[in-house]
């Protein structure tokens, strides 16, 4: 550490000769070519977002309809814009990726049913696929002709993940994997499934697992849809009955799972699972609600400060994303997040349930989407890592404190 | 999009905080409470030998010519040391109008801080020439922060500017002083045994602070991107988040201590105090809410 006398003497000159040595200097402005890309979004979401509004994806019909959706966003290639051209994207810088997720959810565009594959599951491709597995399965994803669901729960493996029984066995002609796996949402309209499954019974627990890509079509898979709070056939329990795959459906290395599953939660596209333009569109679909029916001063307090906690997961997003360029590795800043992001989501519901009165129980007309929405929000504190073992990992990762 | 700060700039913050970390201790803030001025003796000429105070101010005046980002992170720092000293209102507030760059400034709106030792004092009502004025002194919960109602003559002036650089400043140091607020709380949680285990293992205390983390991570962008804008609404998002993080930062670091930290004794009542008196200085955060609600709807 300098001295006490090297500062009160010599800082002064430095400073001087900070005018000359300023860049790269903080800039809040996107380029014109952003802007451009942002125009353009916006004009070809303008022409194209369904009206009226699809039926729940979460829901058998609605599931096709969006299906026809996703495949209209690949063939004007915005299903996937910061993946490679060869893989059906447009090498979008990660700005231009924020910049397509603020415009596609300002025009109000439908939910997105292959998230869990072009969000969860390709960053982890990217990362640790084959070229083989890249070649065979991102054109498809992509263009939503396979869609993936997620199998990590199991009935006794929750937050504790470790804790995963069902198993894969060694055969002559790949892996046979048997077990249940459960809260796999979209479990019975997805073609395939990612998950974890114990490869080695005698290892540590963190050890011994093997990431596996699942056809849901294979003999000896059974998916029984299960109906969640909202009332949609979104859940599936997927039972697994001594199911062949091959050695090209194992992601990274056999019983190296668990780090091919943890090592790109945190990582930059980590950031993709919930993008700040979703609550930056709610709350300003909130304001308009306001407009409506507001005259509350207590709820125009609440309003503003839903508002305000947008545009902090906003410029949030821009400051991590600043160090992603330059190079830095976001970790367990994820957690911090998922907690942010998901108790927002249920605040700006709340709110607007608390603006619509007696009519927030209806479930037609134009308002109905609101309760929808409250529902699904208060999934987020639960999935993707409850925000109770988040919290955990905000203390002891990000503040160090001790696990134990 | 840039959204970052220049390695000179975090340079210069890091100096800061090497002299601070020095000339700035708990202990030299706690003689500040008992001591004839509230300040700490030597610290103003030390910061204005650094360049706090010509940060803003044009080259032409002999300043530094520079801009609010490349304070921003001074202040905090500021407020981490909780530096009982009228920085914010000279380097941020006046002193880029001023001719000179060693004066410093007590400002407030009524109750003006330091007002009995600064060089020039403004309120709501105008400049006041410090040997033209009453002081009635008042006490604060931050024995430090010496509070001073002004009486007698003031020259109008139009301190719109001035307002809103002070409160960014603040904001500014709400978030170095939670940051503080959790690092001693962190520290305190991993020595502090009871049930033959350290408390910051405990679930329950490991929440409280996450919670507090999370609210300083989602207030100091909001700090830094008003520092680079300067918009009004901004500045109110700034303050009102800072708050949020302050105060929740406070409560954390209260409660993880237990009895300790409720005594005058231990460290912890310096910067929390300062923290509640900076809440509701220069629009609390349901003021601010209000301006931004006057933007937007």
């Amino acid at each position: 550490m300098p001295s006490k006398s090297k500062h009160t003497i010599s800082m002064a000159p430095v400073w001087q000769a900070f005018g000359t040595i300023r860049a790269p200097f903080m800039d809040l402005t996107f380029t014109a070519e952003e802007e451009a890309f942002r125009a353009e979004c916006r004009a070809w979401l303008s022409a194209n977002v369904p009206r009226p509004a699809l039926p729940s994806g979460d829901t058998g019909d609605g599931f096709a309809a969006h299906l026809d959706w996703e495949r209209k966003l690949f063939d004007a290639r915005y299903a996937v814009v910061s993946w490679p051209r060869e893989y059906g994207g447009r090498d979008a810088s990660l700005w231009e990726w924020l910049i397509f997720e603020e415009e596609y959810y300002r025009a109000g565009a439908p939910q997105r049913v292959t998230q869990n594959g072009i969000f969860l599951l390709a960053p982890t491709i990217f990362e640790f696929g084959t070229q083989a597995q890249k070649d065979r399965l991102l054109p498809k994803m992509a263009a939503a002709e396979q869609t993936w669901c997620q199998g990590w729960s199991e009935p006794n493996a929750g937050s504790d993940l470790a804790g995963i029984q069902s198993r894969a066995r060694r055969a002559h002609d790949g892996w046979r994997l048997s077990g249940q796996k459960t809260w796999t949402t979209r479990g019975a309209f997805c073609t395939h499934l990612f998950g974890l499954f114990r490869s080695d019974p005698d290892a540590e627990r963190h050890r011994g697992l093997t990431y596996f890509l699942v056809d849901l079509s294979s003999p000896g898979v059974t998916v029984r849809p299960v109906e969640r709070l909202d009332g949609d056939e979104g859940f599936a329990e997927v039972f697994l009955d001594d199911v062949l795959v091959g050695d090209d459906d194992v992601l990274g290395e056999p019983n190296h799972g668990w780090e091919v599953a943890m090592a790109t939660t945190g990582s930059e596209r980590g950031l993709t699972l919930r993008s700040p333009g979703r609550f930056l569109a709610t709350a300003q679909r909130l304001i308009e609600l306001w407009h409506a029916h507001g005259d509350d001063p207590a709820l125009r307090d609440r309003l503003v400060a839903a508002y305000v906690d947008a545009e902090a997961y906003r410029w949030q997003t821009f400051w991590t994303v600043t160090r992603i360029v330059d190079g830095a590795r976001t970790g367990s800043e994820s957690s911090m997040v998922k907690v942010f992001w998901s108790e927002l989501d249920i605040r700006l519901h709340e709110l607007a349930l608390d603006l619509l009165g007696p009519h927030a129980e209806l479930l037609d007309g134009d308002d109905a989407a609101w309760m929808k929405g409250y529902e699904f929000a208060l999934a987020g504190p639960i999935y993707a890592g409850t925000n109770e073992i988040q919290r955990n990992v905000i203390a002891e990762r990000v503040l160090g404190l001790p696990r134990r | 999009m840039r959204f970052a700060f220049t390695d000179d700039q975090l340079a210069f913050r890091d100096g800061l905080r090497a002299l601070l970390e020095q000339e700035c201790t708990p202990a030299h803030v706690r003689d500040a409470w008992t001591n004839p001025t509230g300040r700490v003796p030597g610290l103003w000429e030390k910061l204005v030998a650094l360049g706090l105070t010509s940060v803003l101010v044009h080259d032409w005046r002999g300043g530094f010519g520079l801009e609010y980002p490349d304070l921003v992170l001074l202040l905090e720092e500021t407020g981490r040391f909780a530096v009982p000293e009228p920085i914010v209102e000279t380097a941020a507030g006046l002193g880029p109008l001023l001719v000179q760059t060693d004066i410093d400034v007590a400002v407030g709106d009524t109750l003006v801080p330091w007002a009995d030792s600064a060089r020039l004092i403004h309120t709501a009502r105008g400049v006041h020439d410090p040997t033209a004025v009453e002081l009635i002194a008042r006490p604060s919960v931050d024995g430090a922060r010496r509070l001073f109602e002004v009486r007698g003559p003031a020259e109008p002036f139009d301190s719109v500017a001035v307002f809103e650089r002070i409160t960014l400043g603040v904001a500014a140091q709400q978030c170095g002083l939670a940051d503080r607020m959790i690092e001693l709380t962190v520290d305190y949680a991993k020595e502090r045994q009871q049930f033959g285990v350290p408390i910051g293992s405990f679930q329950a205390v490991k929440h409280h602070l996450a919670n507090a983390r999370l609210a300083l991570e989602f207030a100091r962008p909001l700090v830094y991107r008003a520092a680079a804008t300067l918009e009004p609404a901004h500045i109110s998002m700034a303050k009102a988040k800072a708050d949020e993080a302050a105060l929740t930062s406070a409560r954390a670091a209260l409660q993880c201590h237990g009895a300790i930290g409720y005594t005058t004794e231990y460290d912890l009542h310096l910067y929390m105090k300062r923290s509640w008196a900076l809440a509701r200085s220069w629009g609390d955060a349901r003021w601010h809410r209000d301006r931004v609600g006057t933007a937007i709807l």
